[in-house]
């Protein structure tokens, strides 16, 4: 029997050993990080326990864990809107960027024209344009995801701007010989030049969006990870508090290794280094 | 010299072989850059004609202008006086027309694709893509010796393969003329000497005609059927010389007396030129 199962290699027993392997190695590969991550909370515990520190003030993880358990509910609920601000946030934000980006590139008065009000809007704290948002666009999901875009647009339209014009001018001397069209240049030339910049963006945006997703909560909304955050606050529940914050940063990091996976599956290449 | 260079001419054989035609003609060029008092000479009355076919070096102190000649034979840059014409056209419409092709200092690749897809970029743009008759990719990766690489990525290869790689790029839309910016300045010299004998190699298998801008003496004494001599500040004609050295050309013609007679006068010239 044991035999035959070694003889036969894609039996489910070996993908699952196979899966155990390469989850032993990352372990393996972020033991100090996994160690220094459970020792800071031990720590916290016994901080909470020795000093009979209050659970309203400062709850211990044992609290937060149990908050997890208890709430499970109504996080799951208010995870999915923030989750749905923020992802859409994110794709409008940063393909309103990449358009624009590409405009400024063809075309040097747009850039003259727009790049000033780009950064002006970038200036206004983005808590500040919540309430205008809010009063404009209702207490639905348009502000929250408008903010959260607007937190996403400004990081990449300077470094998609960047990136684009990072192309080498032999390249672009290149093309000219070979008489290849403005379209055929940003094609074949521009945008592949102007990956690296972008992926360097969208990690930022990634992580960004969510926050913006949560602060556009915080006025006056009524569902969604900020406005549990506000309640939670609020009411005392700080074991409720600090789960819904472990749950936001999660997803956020969550989303930043999406950007990375897919960095790493477009980025194959390094820039040549020719000298 | 003795005789046509052009042994096999299997790309291009559209002139009579006795008569050899006039592939570049430069008249009374001048190109100066910036204006008023900024303005800077860079070529000031350069006339020289280039018959098709031949391989011509062009050589001179930094600054005397030789990339820039190279680059309005391209079309890269307008001349402000004078013309420039190739095979009868203008630059701009021999580029449309494919007439020629560019090599460029650092080989300028696209490091995003790998080696075949690189040799392969002028058949995918501009207006003449589907239309023209070009050279198949991979025989000419066979023809510069990276058969088999055709699926690296330019960062796996050395600089030297990276430039041959630039050189069956160039190839491969079958151009009259070969326009080559210090192609093999940032090389090492073994490698260097590797690609100058394989250049020759290409440019008698292939008939084409070859302008190739350097700083090194013994390559454009080794290279160059004739040297185009330029000096600087303006950059303007100091000789335009026949190297009277017999084809095919192997390294060890570097070490006869007559080599040594070429490149100690070329020296000399340099000289005056500073």
């Amino acid at each position: 029997m044991s035999n035959a199962a070694t003889s036969l290699p894609a039996t489910p027993d070996r993908r699952l050993g196979s899966v155990l392997d390469a989850t032993a190695g990352v372990l393996l590969k972020h033991m100090p990080a996994i160690s220094a991550g459970l020792g800071l909370i031990v720590l916290w515990q016994l901080i909470v326990w020795f000093f009979e520190i209050p659970t309203f003030m400062a709850p211990s993880p044992v609290d937060v864990f149990f908050a997890f358990q208890e709430n499970a509910g109504i996080l799951w609920a208010n995870l999915l809107p923030t989750l749905l601000e923020a992802f859409l946030g994110f794709v409008f934000g940063n393909l309103v960027a990449i358009l624009l980006a590409i405009w400024f590139v063809h075309s040097r008065t747009a850039e003259r024209a727009f790049y000033p009000i780009a950064v002006f809007i970038k200036a206004i704290p983005i808590i500040a344009i919540a309430p205008i948002l809010v009063l404009i666009f209702g207490n639905g999901l348009a502000p929250k995801i408008i903010i959260a875009g607007l937190i996403c647009f400004f990081p990449t339209l300077v470094n998609m701007v960047q990136g684009l014009k990072s192309a080498s001018p032999a390249m672009l001397d290149l093309m000219r010989v070979l008489s290849a069209s403005n379209t055929e240049i940003l094609w074949k030339v521009r945008l592949p030049s102007s990956m690296p910049f972008l992926f360097a963006a969208l990690k930022i945006a990634a992580t960004s969006s969510v926050m913006g997703a949560i602060v556009a909560e915080w006025i006056g909304s009524s569902f969604g990870l900020g406005a549990l955050i506000i309640e939670a606050t609020y009411n005392f529940r700080s074991p409720l508090l600090y789960a819904t914050v472990v749950i936001a940063a999660v997803m956020a990091v969550i989303l930043f290794f999406l950007v990375s996976i897919v960095e790493a599956r477009v980025i194959r290449w390094k820039p040549a280094a020719n000298h | 010299m003795l005789g046509a260079p052009k042994l096999k001419p299997e790309i291009d054989a559209p002139a009579a072989p006795s008569v050899a035609a006039t592939a570049v003609s430069i008249r009374n060029v001048d190109v100066r850059f910036g204006d008023g008092v900024n303005e800077v000479t860079a070529l000031s009355g350069i006339s020289v004609d280039i018959p098709e076919g031949a391989f011509v070096t062009m050589l001179g102190p930094s600054g005397c202008g030789k990339s820039t000649l190279l680059r309005c034979v391209a079309d890269l840059i307008d001349v402000s006086e004078g013309s420039v014409t190739v095979f009868g056209r203008t630059p701009s419409q021999a580029r449309q027309n494919r007439d020629f092709a560019f090599v460029f200092q650092d080989a300028t690749l696209l490091p995003w694709r790998t080696v075949l897809e690189n040799v392969s970029l002028p058949l995918e743009v501009g207006k003449h893509a589907r239309t023209g008759d070009y050279a198949d990719p991979r025989a000419l990766l066979q023809m510069v010796g990276l058969a088999g690489r055709e699926n690296a990525l330019p960062h796996e290869l050395s600089g030297g393969m990276r430039q041959r790689v630039a050189i069956a790029r160039a190839l491969v839309t079958r151009p009259r003329i070969l326009l080559m910016d210090e192609p093999f300045g940032a090389l090492d010299e073994i490698t260097r000497d590797r690609l100058n004998e394989e250049l020759l190699r290409v440019w008698q298998e292939t008939g084409t005609t070859i302008l190739f801008v350097t700083h090194s003496i013994p390559e454009a004494a080794f290279l160059g059927q004739h040297v185009l001599m330029l000096q600087a500040h303006p950059g303007r004609m100091k000789e335009f010389m026949k190297v009277d050295l017999p084809f095919p050309r192997s390294l060890a013609v570097r070490d006869t007396v007559e080599f040594i007679r070429v490149t100690a006068h070329l020296r000399k010239l340099l000289e005056e030129c500073l």
